[in-house]
């Protein structure tokens, strides 16, 4: 069936004429029809547009062009703007923006011929790990529609896990992208920051924001950072390196790899959890791997310092939301005080107002030194803990969750227990490093990930590495009954 | 450490956000416990590290000439503005 195929399967029967890209887009509208109204994984559906893009894509197909991507639909974290169509990051004060450009991501995507369904539902302005914060409703993990699918970026992740289109994007800060990818048992790719530009996406932490994708496979995932990947004139923090071919690096031999498990991550692991990982041990070294412990001392602080960092800029971030021109505006606004805070106030929903708000009181003056100034040297440790490491070791492994999807409502309450689920995610952002998460079992019938983290700009290894593990597994092939 | 009720109204007119009377105690307890939280850092050994910005090392800001490389699209952009005038974004009068 067409939504089981892989993106290189479909671009090979879009090349020969099997199927055009409007039947296959057409497929994916019909599976959205049916099975989205559980999930609630999408925010705006693009159904006009992406038929004309894929009839456009099917014209281009017949002039003889070619392009893994051409013809392949997909669906975007409604965190990127998209020209013409609306861009709300999940939020009320957002309910009414309609783009006015395309994000750098929306953009290559397009010129690499994929085609948009849609958008989807996320934690409101990126905030949140199980995407129950979205001014849309809590997105349905379709393992088990009680539960989360994780977030931010909780749409994409149950979006690409239902087949509802073959990959998505999504945006990573402090797991984003690999705690729901893990959730949802699908493949999450984290790039190494400054790797994919972030212009027109909307900015949560500008120092830890990063774009990737979801899809079924790292051999999907490669195709689509392809097309992502590059040097951006209109971000100043993209980084102007070469993007390696990543399709034909996924299946170097793994001889002589050696993967640092990361000691304070399997300290307080449950069993079953460590078990799975371990089980991926033994794969990786039949492959030829070799495996060491290593320490980083400092990582158990990730959370708390993320805490001071995000909030921080975020706070910094958000202030241009004021009601002014774009966005939520009260109505009858007393003075302009009034109406910044009412807007404000009425815009943003209680978990982007309580990071704001932690952001200006560790920004305040008499605060600044103790908390800020603080967390960024303790982010210096952190990073060093991951370069030390990564002298020893070509790549790190452990779990991307500590548990599997828990239930909707659980532990919305808490923002602290919240914050801990991102406990082996945040490192890496931390560091600017790159990491994915792809399927490695099942706990209570639940998916489960594994998480390999590399140096900066190894996204070539980490997708090589992926990739033989899932030509030994078939984790990543389990799909969630009645999406398969 | 816990916050009051006055930090958090202040912290709230900083960010200018209006709290209502209702959220008020649930932001005062649910900001201390996150402070609370972060606190630990208080106890980790700094002296002589660089506070770290950026997560990556030897960036800096580029430049480039100062040319001018766009176009008008000043009716586009606007679209989105809750109320405009001949160009102009209309806010409360600001001036006494």
């Amino acid at each position: 069936m067409l939504h089981t195929l892989s993106i290189g399967e479909l671009g090979k029967s879009l090349k020969s004429g099997q199927i055009s890209s409007v039947e296959l887009t057409r497929h994916f509208l019909s599976r959205i029809e049916r099975l989205n109204p559980a999930l609630n994984a999408l925010t705006t559906l693009t159904a006009e547009q992406a038929l004309a893009q894929a009839a456009a894509a099917d014209a281009r197909i017949a002039a003889g062009v070619q392009g893994p991507l051409l013809g392949i639909p997909l669906i975007h974290k409604d965190i990127f703007c998209t020209d013409g169509v609306r861009t709300s990051c999940g939020s009320r004060m957002l309910d009414n923006f309609i783009a006015p450009y395309d994000a750098t991501v929306v953009a290559r995507l397009k010129a690499a011929g994929a085609v948009m369904l849609g958008k989807a539902n996320m934690d409101e302005f990126a905030m949140g790990s199980s995407n129950e914060t979205s001014f849309y409703g809590p997105v349905r993990n379709p393992w088990d529609t009680a539960k989360v699918p994780g977030g931010s970026s909780g749409g994409s992740a149950a979006a690409t896990a239902a087949r509802l289109a073959p990959f998505a994007t999504g945006t990573d800060t402090g797991g984003s992208i690999r705690q729901p990818a893990a959730l949802t048992g699908v493949t999450g790719l984290k790039p190494t920051y400054g790797r994919v530009s972030r212009y027109g996406m909307i900015a949560f932490a500008s120092s830890l924001d990063q774009a990737g994708v979801f899809a079924r496979s790292a051999a999907d995932a490669a195709l689509v950072l392809q097309a992502m990947a590059g040097f951006d004139p209109k971000d100043s923090t993209s980084v102007d390196t070469p993007v390696p071919d990543y399709p034909a690096a996924l299946d170097g031999a793994l001889d002589g790899l050696k993967i640092g498990l990361l000691r304070e991550f399997f300290e307080g692991l449950e069993a079953r959890n460590s078990a799975l990982i371990h089980d991926a041990l033994k794969i990786y070294r039949s492959l030829g791997a070799t495996t060491v412990e290593v320490s980083l001392p400092h990582l158990p602080l990730s959370v708390p310092t993320y805490y001071v960092v995000a909030p921080a800029e975020c706070s910094s971030n958000l202030s241009r939301f004021d009601g002014v021109r774009f966005g939520h505006r009260c109505e009858n606004p007393a003075d302009l005080m009034d109406l910044y805070k009412r807007s404000r106030g009425e815009g943003f929903g209680a978990e982007v107002k309580r990071r704001i708000m932690t952001g200006t009181y560790v920004l305040s003056a008499g605060y600044f030194d103790a908390y800020y100034l603080k967390a960024q040297k303790v982010r210096r440790l952190i990073t060093d803990d991951f370069r030390a490491a990564f002298a020893r070791v070509d790549l790190l492994i452990g779990p991307t969750t500590p548990t599997p999807a828990f239930a909707i409502g659980a532990k919305i309450d808490d923002p602290v227990t919240m914050y801990l689920n991102d406990i082996y995610t945040i490192g890496a952002n931390l560091a600017g490093l790159p990491g994915v998460s792809l399927p490695c079992g099942f706990v209570e019938g639940l998916p489960m990930g594994l998480q390999l983290i590399g140096p900066h700009f190894s996204e070539a290894k980490l997708l090589n590495a992926a990739h033989r593990f899932q030509e030994s597994t078939d984790w990543h092939r389990r799909a969630p009954r009645g999406y398969d | 450490m816990s916050l009051t009720r006055q930090d958090v109204e202040k912290i709230a007119h900083l960010a200018r956000l209006a709290i209502t009377e209702q959220e008020m105690p649930v932001y005062v307890t649910s900001l201390s416990s996150i402070v609370n939280f972060v606190d630990e850092l208080s106890r980790v050994q700094t002296d002589n590290v660089e506070p770290m910005a950026h997560p990556l090392d030897g960036q800096h800001q580029r430049l480039r000439a100062d040319v001018v490389s766009e176009s008008d699209h000043h009716e586009k952009y606007q679209a989105n503005a809750p109320a405009v005038q001949a160009g102009l974004y209309v806010v409360p009068r600001v001036i006494e």
